[in-house]
């Protein structure tokens, strides 16, 4: 099939022409959306880094008058001083923005966008209306979540799960007026664009791969690409309905998460809802969500990781498999966000069980990725450095989930900064290193260019340095039972001595977005000025880089290339000791097996 | 100004790195490899730098678990507590021990094997026994701490009024306050919803149901040490979450449903303030305290007041602005110092009848 369509294609190019904004706006081709997706994240994530740093200055500071908070909140930072409400927003639309618009769609969108097309060999996505539909639904919602900021009575100030009755109830907080509504309405168009997304990656994956590239001679890229989109299918129609449901008790009256409510001198009419239901729901999506932001980070390392050990890809069945069982089990662990929500001790019971269980796939991807780092001859590109670094993120930030995950032990450190620490080493640094070594990884391919070496490594060390400096010190006042979600800890007393580690952290943290300039200037300076790159820079075996470097609709001139082995045959070997491909280690994927040797995989 | 001054810092340090990549950028010409692809060089101090961030790490940890020692909460003011203790501590040995040999191992080989054109890497794709190993070790281990912790959740969160003699008392929550209602003389709490509340009845509690007449509300906490309490909250308005760190008890507070806690507070608060833990710990504060004050009394404020320990309950779940500061004091006390604050208390059919005479 894909043969006859190669054949029409190349009858077609040159026919159409592509006006500015068919080529750059709205865009059908896969890799046009990839890095409108990539450059939207970006600007998210700038927002999100913003607000982190606004909020961290206040905690860090909590007497101090700043008149940044004056120029930036307006009436929210009167005098320099940040309003409580307004400290909550932050908090919010921080967790809203970084999980679902830079580390979902940033991170998702851009690199299933380019990859999964190129990487199996399709001319472009199963349906490139529905790509570009979906990349524009995106759009929307971002740009109404970024008006929500400017709502009369705040954005939404409910936290980023934002549990009813708090985000249902205008009278509870002013967050939860206009604010709410938008948050609301943005959300559920996220959604739908997410989902859109999520079926054209499967359709994609499951139709349109080459000649010869069985499942199994996937790159786990691709896999995880795969994975994360049936997750994202199952989970995310669930948030729609929560969100649906909470719009029907926000706007027309309904009783699905309110019950019995007394609040500013007035008895609600609601009966007979809980907002434990709400819990379910939104942690139903919301623990998924956390390996949709994460696997894709882990599939981007394994490639990176592999192509700079020039070694395979340890376990790759093994890495498949964990892929699955972590799909599958991250389906079934939500409860463990509700240990003490009030839901039945027995249900925690089995909840514990389950997340416990999820380690174990887990640790075999770390070994795994360790391992391919054993006796390698390590290629340390700016990437390969932050796939190194997501790894010990990784490890340290899963590790406390040892301890967070056990019903027991999640009693006293519940909601506490060290729950803060846990999640944003595991699932938001995790992930952005992973976002970060997959755009200098395939910078090459989305823009031709290089981009600058040096400065990616200055911007690793940073981050590196940085992201411990502000995460690691963060589990000890978690420790102490400091409770997240504090306007100030000056109402206590007993965390007086904890203010110290708090300016540390937000130095760290200051410290570490400043560093994130360096990689946004070298982002930008590279896509003028970068180097010109070649086509296969990384030399590397999966099919992407034997496409052109200039970008062409259709991917490949003439035929798409057949797949003869797996994508990890990097210094592989004769019996006689030399490489199967003398004077280079490396075999691209569409290399015919030489004379005398073995497929050692399938 | 010390804004202002981070503020600089933060910007010579973007210039620096600036210049320093025009400079590196520049000796770059010279050797005319412009590829941007790492070479021998560049894997040779980058794998060094990984090993030097490494050891950072440990010199990290290390720095930490000296220096924030007096942060970890003192020993467990409640029964259970001292399990809790144990499977934190049993479960914190763990991770580290695996944290610091991963760590090491990653980033050593990233140092060890760093590449060299010369150098071969080793074709290793796939080994049985070895993945084998590596899936069954966290098994077993798991398996452990997951029995281990069932274990205890049950037993804490299996609550059983009619063993032994249980003091019963409301947690009651509201936008931004608690309070504490005691069941009174039958020890048992009258029915209660928000739909009664109506002037000093402010935790709506029913006026007919005679187990309400007894009961007492309260602005503290005051529990008898050494008797089991069971706590069943309730909220007004929103959801808040009941969190009580030394005793190693939280128990969200849902509008709608009651919710419920128990544990056997062991030490007083007379004790805790008196263990060596706290006494270190509050004197640390009051230096803090100390040194503020000497500068809120420069810029014509108020000085802070000197700190005495008291446990606290804090609410930990989002409940809008003034989340931050909605607390309630704990005092633990023996029997007859319980009974005699508790004499002190009205109870609500008290409140009534004084609040219909006036």
């Amino acid at each position: 099939m894909s043969a006859t369509h190669g054949d029409n294609h190349d009858h077609d190019h040159g026919h159409h022409k592509e006006t500015f904004i068919t080529k750059y706006i709205f865009s059908q081709d896969h890799k046009m959306i990839s890095k409108q997706y990539l450059i939207t994240g970006l600007i998210m994530g700038i927002i999100g880094i913003a607000m982190s740093i606004l909020f961290r200055m206040q905690l860090a500071w909590p007497d101090h008058q700043f008149t940044i908070y004056e120029i930036l909140l307006g009436k929210f930072g009167e005098d320099g001083v940040m309003d409580p409400s307004i400290y909550l927003a932050l908090v919010t639309i921080h967790g809203t923005i970084m999980v679902f618009f830079v580390l979902t769609a940033g991170l998702s969108g851009t690199f299933s966008n380019l990859l999964i097309p190129l990487q199996i060999g399709a001319r472009d996505m199963a349906s490139g209306f529905l790509n570009m539909i979906s990349y524009w639904l995106f759009f929307l919602s971002s740009v109404i979540m970024v008006l929500s900021l400017f709502a009369e009575a705040g954005p939404a100030s409910a936290g980023w799960t934002i549990y009813p009755p708090l985000s249902a109830l205008p009278q509870a907080i002013g967050g939860s007026g206009t604010g709410m509504t938008l948050w609301l309405v943005s959300m559920a168009i996220f959604i739908a664009s997410s989902l859109l997304g999520s079926l054209n990656y499967v359709v994609t994956v499951i139709n349109l791969r080459t000649k010869g590239m069985s499942m199994t001679r996937m790159p786990l890229t691709i896999w995880a690409f795969f994975v994360t989109a049936i997750i994202g299918i199952v989970s995310f129609p669930v948030l729609l309905s929560a969100a649906l449901l909470l719009i029907m008790d926000r706007s027309f009256g309904t009783s699905f998460y309110l019950s019995d409510i007394y609040i500013q001198g007035e008895v609600l009419h609601n009966q007979g809802g809980s907002p434990v239901l709400f819990e379910h729901l939104f942690w139903f999506l919301g623990h998924p969500e956390v390996y949709i932001v994460l696997l894709p980070a882990l599939g981007i390392t394994s490639e990176i990781i592999a192509t700079n050990s020039r070694k395979p890809i340890f376990g790759y069945r093994a890495m498949v498999a964990s892929i699955l069982a972590i799909a599958f089990l991250s389906t079934i662990v939500w409860g463990h966000h509700m240990f003490i929500s009030g839901m039945n001790p027995f249900l925690g019971s089995v909840f514990t069980f389950t997340t416990l269980l999820i380690a174990i796939p887990s640790a075999v991807k770390a070994f795994n990725y360790i391992t391919t780092l054993w006796k390698g001859n390590l290629q340390l590109n700016p990437a390969m450095l932050f796939s190194i670094g997501l790894v010990s993120t990784f490890i340290t930030g899963g590790l406390t989930g040892i301890i967070l995950g056990d019903s027991t032990l999640d009693i006293n450190v519940h909601d506490t900064y060290f729950v803060v620490a846990h999640f944003h080493l595991v699932m938001g640094i995790s992930a952005l290193y992973g976002l970060f070594a997959g755009v200098y990884h395939w910078f090459p391919k989305m823009y031709g260019k290089m981009m600058n070496k040096n400065l990616g490594y200055v911007h690793f060390w940073v981050t590196a340095i940085g992201a411990y400096g502000v995460f690691f010190p963060m589990h000890f006042i978690g420790m102490a039972g400091l409770p997240r979600r504090y306007y100030t800890n000056s109402n206590f007393p007993y965390f007086d001595d904890l203010a110290d580690t708090n300016v540390l952290i937000t130095v760290f943290a200051l410290i570490t977005a400043a560093g994130q300039l360096v990689f946004l200037y070298n982002f930008i300076s590279s896509i003028f000025y970068g180097k010109k790159a070649i086509r296969n820079p990384w030399n590397s075996n999966t099919m992407e880089w034997t496409t052109p470097v200039e970008h062409m609709h259709g991917n490949w001139p003439g035929e798409i290339p057949h797949v003869y082995r797996w994508p990890y045959d990097y210094s592989k070997t004769n019996e006689n000791g030399e490489y199967v491909i003398a004077g280079q280690d490396f075999v691209s994927q569409i290399t015919p097996l030489q004379d005398g040797e073995e497929e050692m995989h399938h | 100004m010390t804004v202002f001054l981070t503020i600089v810092v933060i910007a010579l340090f973007v210039i620096t790195l600036w210049q320093m990549s025009k400079i590196l950028k520049l000796s770059q010409l010279k050797n005319a490899d412009d590829s941007q692809v790492a070479n021998d060089k560049d894997n040779n101090t980058q794998g060094k730098l990984m090993l030097a961030f490494v050891i950072f790490m440990y010199l990290l940890t290390i720095y930490c678990f000296v220096q924030y020692r007096s942060f970890f909460l003192p020993e467990s003011a409640s029964e259970h507590g001292v399990d809790y203790d144990q499977l934190m501590l049993i479960s914190m040995v763990l991770i580290m021990f695996v944290q610091i040999i991963t760590q090491g191992l990653l980033h050593f080989f990233a140092y060890k094997y760093r590449g060299k054109k010369e150098n071969k890497a080793l074709f290793f794709a796939d080994n049985d026994k070895l993945e084998f190993i590596w899936t069954i070790i966290p098994v077993i281990v798991l398996a452990g701490l997951i029995i281990y912790g069932l274990f205890t959740w049950t037993d804490i969160m299996n609550i059983d009024e009619k063993e032994g003699d249980p003091l019963i008392v409301e947690l009651y929550a509201y936008q931004f306050d608690w309070r504490a209602r005691y069941s009174g003389e039958d020890n048992v709490l009258g029915k209660a919803n928000v739909r009664y509340i109506e002037g000093i009845n402010t935790l709506g509690v029913d006026a007919s149901d005679s187990y309400g007449k007894d009961d007492k509300i309260t602005t503290e906490l005051h529990l008898p040490v050494n008797r089991k309490v069971i706590f069943k909250m309730r909220s007004q308005d929103i959801l808040h979450s009941a969190y009580m760190p030394f005793f190693r008890a939280q128990m969200n507070v849902v509008p709608g449903m009651i919710t419920e806690f128990s544990y056997t507070p062991t030490m007083t608060s007379e004790e805790m303030r008196n263990s060596d833990f706290m006494v270190e710990k509050v004197a640390t504060i009051n230096k803090i305290r100390r040194e503020k004050s000497k500068k809120l009394v420069a810029a014509g404020d108020e000085a802070l007041e000197t700190y005495v320990f008291d446990y606290y309950l804090l609410c930990n779940k989002i409940c809008g602005v003034s989340h931050y500061n909605m607390q309630m004091k704990i005092v633990v006390e023996s029997e007859e110092d319980y009974e005699a604050w508790l004499k002190t208390q009205q109870t609500f059919g008290e409140q009534l009848s004084a609040q219909a005479s006036n």
